[in-house]
């Protein structure tokens, strides 16, 4: 599906792998929506991209926050018109250092499922419905390899992104042969803040940078008719 | 007919009256059993735009201090201006024929509504309490503050205040409306699905639903006002097949009515793909061009809705209907129950 032309909505676009992808899906010709709780920053990446002549929009908003879903759905249509792509990438990873399950406390567990699992619902709700009456969408949720497997002291993360993968699943259970698909994307090990935050002594080297897995992904997007349901690990998807 | 005075909480739990207009028969069914009401091939019309909080409340710097009002967003015109109409002080729960006219100003007044900053460019000779402002923000901010300082516009018949999402159907995307396309709200995700299985296609259309009341004389008589649509090209092509295939279209609200008759009308007779104005009023008589049938809510004769309904069965038959709905326990107003009018077939050419 080219990506050319489309209104893509990308949250968490600030930082990391979701600012990497908010440029690339900009370069690659969409009309894209950038959406982080840090205003300044949101408006800096959304203002170089513009600059470069490229269709991009900032918007200050928090995913974990029941009263921002509609201002970010509806903001997003009213600037780029009915979202084509929805991309599920803001998450928290909870309180750092990463505490082991007996010491989280349960409002840190309950926030992490706000940002990362409940806030994602939200938006795809608002969205989801005009995409069955248009037959047409995707729908991309960003996971992570604690989706799968159990790491200690990733519980409140790997809990939130492994609910999130199977939401994603019976999403396109539910609304198979509709033409709107439901994808998820383990990005793997990438040398960002978030990653810092978890791991402080991993080297910076030894990881992937943003820029090329977001690369990686756009490039499969485009190319690949990949049926609903799917997940996918950016490492194993051919390389742009 | 008693008017609903909340939202409900399932969307497709109330009830539909079927008119059909050619047996001049009258049922009472629920909205569950659309798929069966319609033929494989029939095409349902929505109006896909989302509603906007375009209920604002601030204050505006008068000559005698600053005074209170509420301004209410009619439309947004191309040049990025909106259309709005102003009350004085007081809220939804006051009918708004009693609510107080706002201030009288001149041109160049400023506003300050929450997080928003407006300018009044213009006072409209219609009407005083019609005006034409310009907000200080712009795009992503403009629209983020919008939807952080406004309410959805609603009228005193309800119980409590409503929230953003209580306002829209589950297909809308532009936020586009001003008041609901409310004739949607039974659609759920259920029924949605049901009539696909069933064969019924489904379309899309934008169309700004205006404002239905603003309790000022002048303005209410001129309403609805002209109203922006955009029909894709994609539903122009679902249109002529279905109609190609000898089968009906049927449209959801009267917003899409207005809005597929308007640009037929305003291309001859011929439909075709675009972004236009209209501001046609069907009534008894009017031969429809495009549109069989009409999803709708229940309307009351008192309601300029009512004389767009007579386009598709006569007054006799909806004074039966509207008897009967009353006898039935039926309720009205937008979060009330609905009503599915199979009309004679629309005649292509005019």
């Amino acid at each position: 599906m080219p990506v050319n032309d489309k209104a893509v909505l990308v949250t968490g676009a600030s930082r990391g792998l979701g600012r990497a992808l908010f440029r690339e899906l900009a370069r690659a010709g969409a009309r894209v929506v950038g959406v982080a709780r840090d205003r300044a920053a949101i408006e800096a990446v959304a203002g170089e991209l513009s600059a470069q002549g490229f269709s991009a929009h900032g918007l200050a908003a928090d995913v974990g926050a029941q009263g921002d879903i509609y201002p970010i759905a509806g903001a997003a249509a009213a600037l780029v018109g009915p979202i084509d792509v929805l991309v599920h990438n803001a998450s928290s990873l909870g309180p750092t250092p990463l505490p082991l399950l007996l010491d989280t406390a349960c409002e840190d567990f309950a926030r992490v499922l706000q940002v990362n699992l409940l806030g994602p619902f939200r938006l795809s709700k608002i969205i989801v419905g005009n995409m069955l009456l248009r037959g047409q969408g995707l729908v991309l949720h960003v996971s992570s390899d604690a989706a799968t497997s159990a790491y200690p002291r990733w519980g409140a993360y790997g809990v939130s992104k492994a609910a999130l993968d199977h939401l994603a699943r019976i999403w396109a259970a539910e609304l198979a042969d509709s033409g709107v698909r439901f994808l998820s994307i383990d990005p793997g090990e990438m040398d960002t803040a978030m990653h810092a935050a978890a791991l402080p002594e991993a080297d910076p080297a030894s990881l992937a940078r943003p820029e090329q897995v977001a690369a990686r992904i756009v490039r499969f997007l485009q190319t690949e008719p990949a049926a609903s349901g799917q997940r996918f690990e950016a490492a194993q998807l051919e390389a742009s | 007919m008693r008017p609903a005075r909340a939202p409900r909480a399932v969307r497709s739990s109330g009830r539909l009256l079927h008119i059909d207009a050619a047996l001049e028969r009258i049922q009472d069914r629920r909205p569950s059993e659309l798929p069966e009401l319609l033929d494989t091939g029939d095409l349902l019309v929505l109006n896909d735009a989302a509603t906007l909080p375009a209920s604002l409340r601030g204050t505006v710097a008068a000559s005698a201090g600053s005074a209170e009002i509420e301004l209410r967003l009619l439309a947004r015109e191309p040049d990025g201006s909106w259309r709005a109409v102003a009350f004085g002080a007081g809220d939804w729960t006051t009918p708004t024929e009693h609510r107080p006219a706002p201030p009288r100003l001149a041109e160049g007044a400023q506003l300050t509504l929450g997080e928003l900053r407006a300018r009044v460019e213009a006072v409209s000779a219609l009407s005083p309490r019609l005006w034409r402002v310009r907000f200080e923000q712009e795009g992503a901010r403009f629209w983020s503050a919008l939807y952080h300082s406004g309410r959805p516009v609603q009228y005193s018949y309800l119980s409590r205040a409503l929230e953003l999402w209580d306002v829209q159907t589950l297909y809308g995307a532009q936020p586009w409306a001003v008041e609901a396309p409310s004739a949607g709200y039974p659609l759920d995700a259920e029924l949605l699905l049901a009539l696909r299985r069933r064969g019924v296609v489904l379309a899309g259309i934008t169309h700004a639903a205006g404002l239905s009341a603003t309790g000022d004389g002048a303005l209410d008589a001129a309403l609805p006002l002209e109203e922006r649509t955009l029909v894709p090209e994609s539903t122009v092509v679902a249109i002529a097949q279905a109609r190609a295939a000898g089968r009906r279209i049927v449209a959801v609200g009267t917003s899409v009515v207005r809005a597929l008759e308007g640009r037929a009308l305003a291309g001859g007779g011929e439909l075709s793909a675009g972004e236009s104005s209209t501001s046609l009023l069907l009534g008894p008589g009017y031969r429809r061009k495009v549109v069989d049938g009409l999803l709708t809510g229940m309307h009351d004769p008192s309601e300029s809705h009512y004389a767009l309904l007579q386009a598709f069965a006569p007054r006799s038959l909806l004074e039966r209907a509207q008897a009967q709905a009353e006898a039935w326990g039926y309720l009205g107003h937008e979060f009330g129950d609905a009503c599915l009018i199979a009309g004679a077939p629309a005649v292509l050419s005019p």
